[in-house]
């Protein structure tokens, strides 16, 4: 909060800040619903994984999924929050046609976990604590489909009863990379928790945002919801898009109502959803079919002590027990398969070496082929062989890109694929010694030259005998006798 | 046959280990009566080949000893709010035109399970909301009882009605009632009836038409205190698909049924003695003081000083449940849908058409007290005396074993009379709703006829999961009233 002026937009009549808080609504991974048996998996049969309690049939009652406590404890636990040891649902009312019951079951005075905190990892690599309000369990709505017929909708009830945690920030983020920072973070967070798989584009992670604006030093402003943005990229979007919004209005001497708003990725705006007639009175109260849910400390604890190591312990253990850059290790940790994938192919061998080849070589190649760190077509064995021949000198490094190339096209380990090219680095001085004296005698005119103070040509020679070598010759220590040689 | 019919429960099980008769014929004179008395329009949906079917059923398993349950063979009617496998169930609203459920409610599954036969659905106010059954979509159900020299139509009570008068009139052995403010136990006493509502929790309310959550409760309706015992061991039980059922063990009512209530102490709330209470009533009260003592229990006098918040704190809770758990009625999924334009209009129009006046006015006031800066006023604070309410049951409970009153603060009244008064209506559940709030368990015996031959009942309240002492209580209630009137005709 101390030094925001990078974050300041200008306007007209100076500079302001941008406030914003943030609700994700993310589903929680588990094989049933929250309240009722039904199946939860994503893309089945429109209508097909819905039991009579999510259609909300006469006398259906709803009953408590207990994977769906543990996984908003985990991530309860993994957000540093507390743990509400007593909570209890709510049911907020509204009709619409894909809430069958008339009312969603959620928690609304009492929320199974309260403050907690997230760091964040900003792209100029300094962190940034943000606070976490709450996370409350609740169902998911179904879907309405209205493209399906020229005059009627068409409701599919396979998401309704989803278990979903809303999690709530403070208004602690002050830019767009702000907020993006913490939707990577969160994403990260519950991927390593394994509660929720993360997925914006298939919806298993939505956002809402709170924007709001000010001068620097003022009061908060008047916030607008912008509702359901599906990318992190779009949400950066919308809220530069609502803060200029907000500010050309307030200096046209208009003030901010205080609204939900939708934003449109096609047109570059966001616009009202509702209007203010017909804001819901949602008319919670106690859901008298549940009773409080009462946890044991001891089912807590259980799960802490089950818990995996995060992504920030995971970073700082990166730091000091790899030696590895805060930036590279913050890069083999926002993926839990990606720190496995480096750990693996560590061990053993030079850390910092291998994370080089991780961020740089594989990254690179993965990036190229659009594939994920799980579809690798390297194994992190065989990436650790491959390091392995580097830092005993078997290959060079450039001789090791070689190999690299070699093992995706043929899928062979690295030691038999130096073994069947015969790129074993030459480290024999003898060796080394004749190839080298065999150049310069057949360039004796450059040596002359380079004696003469032509340093630059060092790097010809240096290249003449590698060449001479098939690339095999040690690199330093080609360099330490050729040094030696031309000064001879 | 019209013997067979005037059995209790109990005296039938004997009749049938006896081979005297048979399910079938047991069955059968019901169907007859049934048939006979269909202006009491006690039923809504009768099924007699499914009746016929399980007394078949029962009789092959009683030839081969199978007959094992505790209600084997015995022909009941159920209260159409509980759904049932493929048959119509109604709740007495327009608004579930033609839905058959394609599953079965818990209580009536244990009740089959215990070998009872079904003999139809019957007749209810609308959503169970009403006194008199004057609320159903159905028509209202019609007293078997009447006044001396009169032949005013009186109403059954409700919203129990079809039960109370099914039961009244021999047309079901005894059936299922479900009680949020005295559904059970004032048709009961408008009927010459014994109802108990059990304890919040002790029956699983899953696929039972939900009123009020936290209010509704199942229980049984029959013709003697033994019979509700009978009836109750087979109904009971903890249901892992109702959070709230309580896991606790459902003894043999009917070994509770000794009839020593020497040293118990009953209590008789002085709050309950309204100022205005009719004189016969009071009189029946006092007899009801004066049996007890004669059969050796201790009368104290107890307060429970927040009674007379009962009614109001109940007129806000159950309307504010009632209009959440009746929004599923929105003519998406089943029941009734009348096209609109827009989806708004639709369930507009479809609950127009699919409510009636009682329900509207419920889920009116349910949808006021439960909105923006109205919910502090109402809901949260009826809330608390809710908690005051049951504190004080749970203080005089210190002192006392089970509390006497009335059921009700009048004998059946007559159709009509008081339908243009929503609060007169309600003053009906001045005796029982207490009961409801904390979650006790109540019965009303038949304890006598007031001057004009209709029947009146005496309430007992018994602590939570206590039902033992309630029927011990009652039975003995029972015995000293002699109550064996029936009505004219039946």
């Amino acid at each position: 909060m101390s030094d925001n002026t990078k974050n300041l937009i200008e306007g007209r009549t100076g500079m302001w800040e941008v406030v914003l808080g943030l609700e994700v609504h993310a589903q929680v991974i588990s094989k049933a619903k929250l309240f009722s048996g039904a199946a939860t998996a994503f893309g089945a049969e429109p209508n097909s994984q819905v039991s009579l309690v999510d259609a909300a049939f006469p006398g259906m009652l709803p009953v408590i999924n207990e994977i769906c406590v543990e996984q908003a404890v985990r991530t309860g636990l993994g957000l540093n929050a507390e743990i509400n040891l007593k909570s209890v649902f709510d049911r907020k009312n509204y009709f619409y046609a894909d809430l069958p019951a008339g009312y969603q079951i959620s928690q609304y005075t009492q929320p199974i976990v309260g403050k907690g905190t997230i760091i964040l990892d900003l792209p100029d690599g300094s962190r940034r604590e943000v606070g976490i309000t709450r996370l409350h369990l609740e169902q998911d709505a179904g879907k309405s489909l209205h493209d399906q017929h020229p005059s009627k909708s068409y409701i599919d009830l396979n998401r309704a009863g989803v278990a979903l945690m809303e999690i709530v920030s403070e208004p602690d983020m002050r830019s767009s990379d702000e907020a993006a920072a913490y939707l990577k973070k969160l994403r990260s967070i519950l991927r390593y928790l394994g509660t929720c798989d993360g997925n914006m584009d298939e919806g298993s992670m939505r956002c809402d945002v709170n924007v709001s604006v000010r001068k620097p030093g003022d009061p908060y402003g008047t916030r607008c919801e912008i509702k359901n943005v599906n990318s992190i990229r779009y949400v950066a979007q919308a809220i530069e898009h609502e803060a200029r919004r907000q500010i050309e209005i307030i200096e046209d001497g208009g003030t901010i109502k205080q609204e939900t708003r939708l934003y449109d990725p096609n047109r570059g705006e966001t616009r009202p959803m509702r209007s203010k007639e017909e804001a819901h009175d949602y008319r919670y109260f106690p859901d008298p079919d549940l009773l409080p849910l009462i946890l044991e400390q001891s089912f807590v604890d259980g799960i802490k002590a089950g818990l995996p190591e995060l992504p920030d312990a995971k970073h700082e253990r990166f730091v000091k027990e790899f030696g590895l850059s805060d930036y590279d290790a913050g890069v083999l940790v926002a993926e839990r398969e990606t720190a496995a994938f480096y750990e693996q192919a560590a061990k053993g061998r030079d850390p910092k070496l291998t994370a080089n080849w991780v961020i740089s070589e594989l990254f690179g190649l993965l990036n190229k082929e659009g594939k994920t760190i799980t579809e690798s077509p390297i194994s992190a064995a065989q990436l650790g062989e491959l390091v392995g021949l580097i830092q005993d000198n078997t290959i060079s490094g450039r001789i090791a890109k070689e190999v690299f190339a070699a093992m995706l096209e043929t899928g062979k380990s690295a030691p038999a694929i130096v073994e069947e090219k015969g790129l074993r680095q030459v480290t024999d001085t003898g060796a080394i010694d004749a190839a080298i004296d065999d150049i310069l005698a057949k360039n004796a005119d450059k040596v002359a030259e380079y004696r003469g103070g032509k340093d630059k040509l060092f790097g010809f020679f240096v290249g003449q005998v590698m060449k001479a070598t098939g690339g095999k010759a040690n690199p330093a220590m080609l360099n330490e006798r050729l040094k030696a040689k031309l000064q001879g | 046959m019209s013997e067979l019919t005037h059995l209790t429960m109990a005296a039938a099980l004997e009749g049938l280990k006896a081979k005297k008769f048979s399910s079938r014929e047991l069955t059968d004179a019901y169907l007859a009566a049934m048939e006979k008395h269909r202006d009491l329009n006690a039923y809504i949906t009768e099924t007699p080949d499914k009746a016929r079917a399980m007394a078949d059923a029962a009789d092959q398993r009683r030839a081969k000893s199978e007959a094992n349950g505790l209600m084997d063979g015995l022909p009941i009617g159920i209260k159409d709010l509980f759904c049932t496998d493929g048959v119509l169930t109604t709740a007495g609203s327009h608004i579930l035109d033609g839905f058959k459920p394609t599953y079965e409610s818990t209580v009536t599954t244990n009740l089959w399970r215990h070998g009872a036969v079904m003999l139809g659905k019957l007749n209810l106010d609308e959503f169970a909301m009403g006194s008199s059954n004057e609320t159903s979509y159905h028509g209202p159900v019609i007293n078997p009882w009447k006044r001396k020299n009169s032949d005013v139509k009186l109403v059954p009570g409700g919203s129990s009605g079809g039960s109370a008068a099914a039961v009244a009139a021999r047309l079901a052995m005894a059936a299922t009632g479900t009680d949020t403010g005295g559904s059970i136990r004032q048709p009961c006493a408008f009927t010459g009836t014994t109802g108990i509502k059990p304890t919040y929790g002790r029956c699983s309310r899953w696929g039972i038409v939900a009123f009020a959550s936290s209010l509704d409760q199942a229980g049984p309706m029959a013709r003697s205190v033994e019979d509700c015992a009978i009836m109750l061991s087979a109904m009971a039980g903890h249901d892992p698909k109702d959070s709230t059922s309580v896991d606790v063990a459902v003894p043999d009512f009917r070994k509770a049924l000794t009839g020593d209530i020497r040293g118990l102490k009953v209590g008789i709330p002085k709050e309950y003695r309204l100022d205005g209470l009719s004189p016969e009533i009071a009189k029946l009260w006092d007899e009801g003081v004066a049996w007890l003592k004669a059969a050796g229990a201790e009368i104290k006098e107890i307060s429970l000083p927040h009674t007379k918040y009962a009614l109001p704190t109940y007129y806000i809770i159950a309307p504010a449940e009632a209009s959440s758990n009746l929004a599923r009625y929105d003519g998406v999924r089943f029941g009734l849908r009348v096209p609109g334009k827009t989806l708004d209009e639709m369930y507009e129009l479809t609950r127009e058409a699919g409510f009636g006046k009682e329900v509207k006015r419920r889920v009116m006031i349910g949808t006021y007290v439960l909105s923006a800066g109205y919910y502090d006023a109402y809901y949260l604070k009826a809330q608390r005396l809710r908690a005051l309410i049951a504190r004080d049951f749970t203080e005089a409970f210190k002192d006392i074993d089970v509390v006497l009153t009335p059921s009700t603060p009048s004998a059946a009244f007559g159709a009509g009379e008081q339908s243009d008064d929503p609060i007169a209506m309600y003053l009906n559940d001045v005796f029982t709703v207490t009961v409801n709030l904390a979650g006790l368990p109540g019965i009303s015996v038949p304890a006598g006829l007031d001057s004009q031959g209709l029947p009146l009942g005496l309430q007992l309240i018994g602590r939570a999961f206590d039902e033992e002492t309630l029927f011990r209580v009652g039975q003995v209630v029972e015995k000293s009233a002699n109550f064996t009137a029936v009505p004219a005709g039946y």
